[in-house]
């Protein structure tokens, strides 16, 4: 029989892991009303970021895109919209995609209706109707065909690609092999590492877009005239023992398993349905990669750390995969898995991989990750590619 | 009993392993291979947890070799029994301060 998840269906046939209400800022600026909207009425997440205003067109039109596909996620039950009325995203393409994919949502005008207080007041009815209003769901079962998982490695060391990055590669392989979506990226962290990744393309003209995308992020890291060194790696990673990019990138490339690479998904791309494996492209920063992650429809997120990263995101659960016996042991409340074992020689990859396998389905239908039950849930911003002007 | 010291040559062609263990100088160094053989060899300096040491001689602008590829540059003359870290090995990649 084929491995199960308990999830929600949506009207547009997405299933979520969670049931929140998505607080959604249309721009830096609607954060605090957001936020305190947020605070009141249960089951509500706010997706604080830093964009939406003074910057060109096509990064716009990128913020637009991704808070999109953030409203659209399935473990977004409702949608409450909080729109200061002076932004430079588009609104109304943001409300009109909401409105098609069939759940209930509303919004909130700052400006319009008068100031801060106000506005808390008004999104605080309206999110505790939507809050109501998607509370009595039931899970039901589904295969994993429904689910995408997002990979991430982060605060790595020397344990990460010898441990946690290959046991998140065993799971990466058994959801690809059912019929799964899985995506990665971190393309900075493909610097030195990114001939094997083309060699797995499904065709030339990926493997080509893959060598493309990693000239570009080196040529962006070349563009200030130093050394990319301390940006990356960082000094937690040369602390643990990573000296170079190149050492770095072929440890991080583990983490995607061995199955074939379908394609390049562009940063704000839902990703759900597609099946297979699939490069998203992203920076190595955790704010902005599990947002990416996010936008492309991941309803679970499998981090590996190996100095203790402890990162999460509002509407996601975030397993963490510790590859560093000592950094477990020391943030054993912060980390959900011991990779170290691996490192110790007491488990091998696969018996690893296997608890991973078993904790994700557990996440996927409700359990807590350790980072989501204390609501770690902050390391949110949008990737864009132009300056603030 | 005294703890080994044990390291890890993730390929056989590479020329560095990284150790997990604490080592002082003097203390010898149990390299595991992929295909599970042991090698000793003795360190000449302290090497931190998770850190590499260097498996053979390579010469000053020789590769250094992890995962059967190329990690960047040794910038010093390294001897087996090394500790190899930013202090000899540069990366090769994303040098925006190397002139074309």
């Amino acid at each position: 029989m084929a491995d199960m998840f308990f999830g929600y269906m949506r009207p547009d046939g997405k299933v979520g892991s969670r049931n929140y209400v998505a607080v959604v800022p249309s721009v830096v600026c609607a954060n605090e009303v957001a936020e305190a909207i947020s605070n009141q009425v249960m089951n509500c997440r706010p997706l604080l970021h830093h964009q939406g205003c003074c910057q060109l067109p096509p990064d716009l039109e990128r913020v637009t895109d991704t808070l999109i596909s953030l409203a659209c996620h399935p473990n977004a039950g409702a949608v409450l919209v909080v729109s200061l009325g002076c932004e430079g995203t588009d609104v109304d393409r943001l409300l009109e995609a909401v409105a098609k994919s069939g759940k209930p949502y509303d919004i909130v005008r700052i400006q319009e209706i008068g100031g801060t207080a106000n506005a808390i007041a008004d999104g605080i009815k309206k999110a505790q109707r939507l809050s109501m209003a998607i509370s009595g769901l039931q899970r039901e079962a589904f295969d994993l065909t429904h689910f995408v998982m997002g990979i991430k490695c982060g605060g790595s060391d020397a344990t990460s690609g010898l441990a946690s990055n290959c046991a998140i590669g065993y799971v990466a392989d058994k959801i690809v092999d059912q019929g799964g979506t899985v995506m990665f990226g971190e393309v900075t962290e493909f610097i030195g590492a990114e001939h094997i990744l083309a060699r797995r393309a499904r065709t030339p003209e990926v493997g080509e877009k893959i060598l493309r995308l990693v000239d570009a992020m080196e040529t962006r890291a070349k563009s200030l005239g130093c050394d990319m060194r301390k940006g990356q790696p960082t000094p937690g990673n040369i602390a643990g023992g990573l000296t170079t990019i190149e050492e770095k990138s072929l440890g991080a490339i583990m983490k995607s398993g061995s199955r074939t690479i379908e394609g390049v998904l562009e940063y704000p791309e839902m990703s759900a349905g597609k099946g297979g494996l699939w490069i998203k492209d992203t920076p190595g920063r955790e704010i902005e990669i599990l947002t990416g992650m996010a936008a492309g429809g991941a309803q679970c997120i499998t981090f590996s750390t190996g100095r203790g990263a402890p990162q999460g995101f509002p509407i996601l659960p975030v397993i963490k995969i510790c590859g560093n016996p000592n950094t477990y042991a020391r943030m054993s409340n912060d980390m959900d898995l011991n990779a170290g074992l691996i490192i110790q020689g007491k488990s091998s990859i696969e018996e690893v991989g296997e608890v991973l396998y078993q904790k994700l389905l557990r996440t996927l239908s409700g359990e807590q990750c350790k980072g989501e039950s204390i609501y770690y849930s902050k390391s949110m911003d949008i990737y864009c590619m132009g300056p603030v002007i | 009993m005294q703890e080994r010291k044990l390291a890890v040559q993730v390929q056989p062609t590479d020329n560095v392993a990284s150790i997990f263990a604490e080592v002082s100088a003097g203390d010898v160094v149990e390299v595991m291979a992929r295909d599970g053989s042991v090698e000793s060899i003795p360190v000449h300096e302290a090497i931190p947890y998770g850190h590499k040491l260097a498996l053979r001689d390579i010469p000053s602008g020789g590769t250094v070799l992890k995962y059967g590829e190329s990690i960047g540059i040794a910038t010093k003359d390294i001897q087996r029994g090394d500790y190899v870290h930013v202090h000899n090995l540069d990366s090769a990649r994303a040098r925006g301060d190397w002139k074309e």
